[in-house]
């Protein structure tokens, strides 16, 4: 409960590790804090650490896929994303590999470390190339049965982990679909869609908005690629006006993915909130995040603001 | 003796020239380097069946320099992984046949390429996996001299060491060209045995074009335990057609009509 979902992460890869032997991990010298090195402990000999070259992480990963291994390659969301983008696209989206890429530390909540190691454009990156699957869970029961779908699912993925602890907003028996989007609450005056540790604060100025009279629905769309098209058209139907809020660049994801799917099914206003183009700084996660207007203060403002 | 892989090269490299020349594009000079190769490995070698592509005990192979896919297909369809008439639809955009190896439609392709330098890692999770499984099966992959200048071919040469991939059996086809010119004049890769020793494998370097060497350095490879061999293959790019040979220039233009017709004439006598 309240874990981060890094930690989810490890712990579900051991579960799932104990009853599938197909699954092995690789990481690139950061097993402890990507938590990886929770699987390599229990299974050493399907756990293989490449090193500090993430390169070769992706690329080998790939060619353990080609023999039928369900591959976990994970490091920082920022070196697997970015440095090794070409390994991704080329190596394992391209010929479609069961590779799941996990990037942990995504986002600004990743903290003191600063803008270098503070993926932004991650989700971005990731949804743009053919045949990837793109999912941030919301919290840590959503992030342990993310890794379980992910084993089972047959294709490339990106899964998205942050460094932060964060509330938990799901039931341990929560029913997750890895395609659908989930209304977390009703309403019909706003629709607040959110990913990541912003579904919590989502559902904080949801509450407090309901204070003021004005009823917003809250949609954890936990996965962004193939988003839930069906579930973005009728929060705009219904609604009439839609909010996304994401830990990530605002340029290329969740809230562009969601006003695609408005202009072309029902037109509607869309308003965006993300890290506004530019990269992070140094700073304690929690605080960073409401410095750069990631809170629910904001997310109230914004609605007000139509 | 390998008088069976000869007359198989020599056809390999006849496809080759009319696969190009059918195309208008693609790489002439570093498909003919690595032809007697992949002729040996496919033809003497690799337990591959083309009736079952997909048998998880086959050996594999890797063709990193994913350009020279023109002789990997003129292996393949050789082998009867697909039909010989297809050849000539390569990189047509009615046909499968893709300008570089596309591994889910072309059957017996083991792994897409053509991004370079990224083969010798794909290669490296092929022979985990068959060690994982407790398989016997042997991974090959092929590089070009002017790939191994990309640094993830380092990253890997590491970690099929730290791994002691001894399953695992490199070549790089030193022909000693890439596209802007000779590869020490673009980048130096030379003393490219050094480097891999120094990174723990065992290496030898033989003739690339002499069947019998070629054989015997893949018995050699697979007596070495507990390591990765490296075998540098001395070629020469454009082998088998005279005015193409040691050209930097015939590296990615195709043959027009009359220039195929001269490379097919010196081929076939
Ligand atoms: C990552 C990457 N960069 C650039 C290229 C373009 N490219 C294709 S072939 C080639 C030269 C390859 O030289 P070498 O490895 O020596 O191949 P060979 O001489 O055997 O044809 C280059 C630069 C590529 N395919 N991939
Ligand atoms: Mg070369």
């Amino acid at each position: 409960m309240n874990s981060a979902t890094r930690e989810a992460f490890g712990k579900a890869l051991a579960k799932v590790g104990a009853t599938n032997p197909d699954i092995v991990s690789l990481d690139a010298d950061l097993s402890c804090t990507t938590k990886s090195a929770i699987f390599a402990k229990a299974f050493p000999d399907r756990f293989f650490n490449m090193g500090i070259a993430e390169a070769d992480l992706m690329a080998t990963a790939a060619g353990l896929a080609t023999c039928g291994k369900i591959p976990f390659a994970s490091t920082f969301a920022v070196f697997a994303t970015c440095r090794a983008l070409d390994q991704i696209r080329n190596s394992i989206c391209y010929p479609m590999l069961n590779v799941k890429v996990v990037g942990t530390h995504a986002g600004p909540s990743c903290g003191e470390d600063g803008g270098s190691h503070q993926a932004v454009e991650d989700i971005a990156i990731m949804r743009s190339l053919p045949h990837m699957v793109v999912v941030v869970p919301a919290d840590d029961v959503e992030a342990e049965k993310v890794v379980a779908a992910a084993a089972e699912y047959i294709g490339p993925m990106y899964l998205r982990f942050a460094r932060l602890a964060s509330p938990t907003v799901h039931d341990e028996d929560y029913d997750f679909d890895l395609f659908r989007g989930e209304v977390m609450r009703d309403g019909n005056g706003v629709a607040i869609i959110a990913c990541g540790m912003m579904v919590p604060r989502a559902l904080d100025a949801a509450e407090q908005l309901a204070a003021e009279g004005i009823n917003a629905r809250v949609v954890n769309m936990h996965t962004i690629k193939p988003i839930d098209e069906d579930l973005v058209e009728a929060c705009a139907r219904e609604c009439g006006k839609i909010v996304t809020i994401e830990e990530a660049s605002y340029v290329g994801g969740l809230g562009s993915a969601v006003c695609e799917v408005v202009a072309e099914r029902c037109p509607v206003p869309v308003k965006r909130i993300g890290m506004p183009d530019i990269f992070g700084k140094s700073g304690p996660g929690a605080e960073l995040l409401d410095e750069f207007g990631l809170s629910a203060e904001h997310i109230i403002e914004v609605v007000k603001s139509f | 003796m390998h008088r069976d892989v000869k007359d198989i090269a020599k056809q390999m490299r006849v496809d080759i020239i009319e696969m190009l020349a059918a195309a208008g594009s693609g790489h002439p000079g570093g498909s003919l380097s690595a032809c007697d190769i992949l002729a040996v490995l496919y033809f003497e070698k690799m337990n591959v069946d083309p009736s079952n592509p997909e048998d998880p005990d086959r050996d594999r192979l890797v063709l990193a320099k994913g350009h020279a896919a023109p002789a990997l297909y003129a292996a393949l369809a050789e082998k009867g992984f697909f039909p010989r008439k297809d050849l000539i639809t390569l990189r047509k955009s009615s046909s499968y046949l893709q300008g570089h190896p596309n591994m889910n439609i072309i059957p017996g392709v083991d792994m897409s390429t053509g991004s370079l330098g990224q083969g010798l890692s794909v290669a490296n999770g092929m022979a985990l996996a068959g060690r994982l499984d407790a398989r016997d099966y042997y991974v090959y992959c092929v590089m070009g001299d002017g790939e191994i200048q990309e640094g993830q071919v380092w990253e890997a040469a590491m970690s099929a060491a730290h791994y002691g991939l001894d399953h695992l059996i490199a070549f790089v086809d030193h022909n000693h060209l890439q596209i802007d010119g000779n590869n020490d004049e673009v980048m130096t890769v030379n003393p490219i045995e050094d480097k891999f020793r120094a990174f723990g494998w065992h290496v030898l370097t033989i003739d690339g074009h002499d069947y019998d060497a070629i054989s015997d350095a893949v018995e050699t490879a697979k007596a070495t335990k507990g390591k990765p061999t490296l075998i540098v293959a001395e070629t020469v790019k454009g082998k088998g057609v005279s005015f193409m040979e040691n050209q930097v220039g015939w590296h990615g233009v195709a043959p027009n009509a009359e220039q195929a017709e001269k490379a097919l004439a010196e081929l076939r006598a």
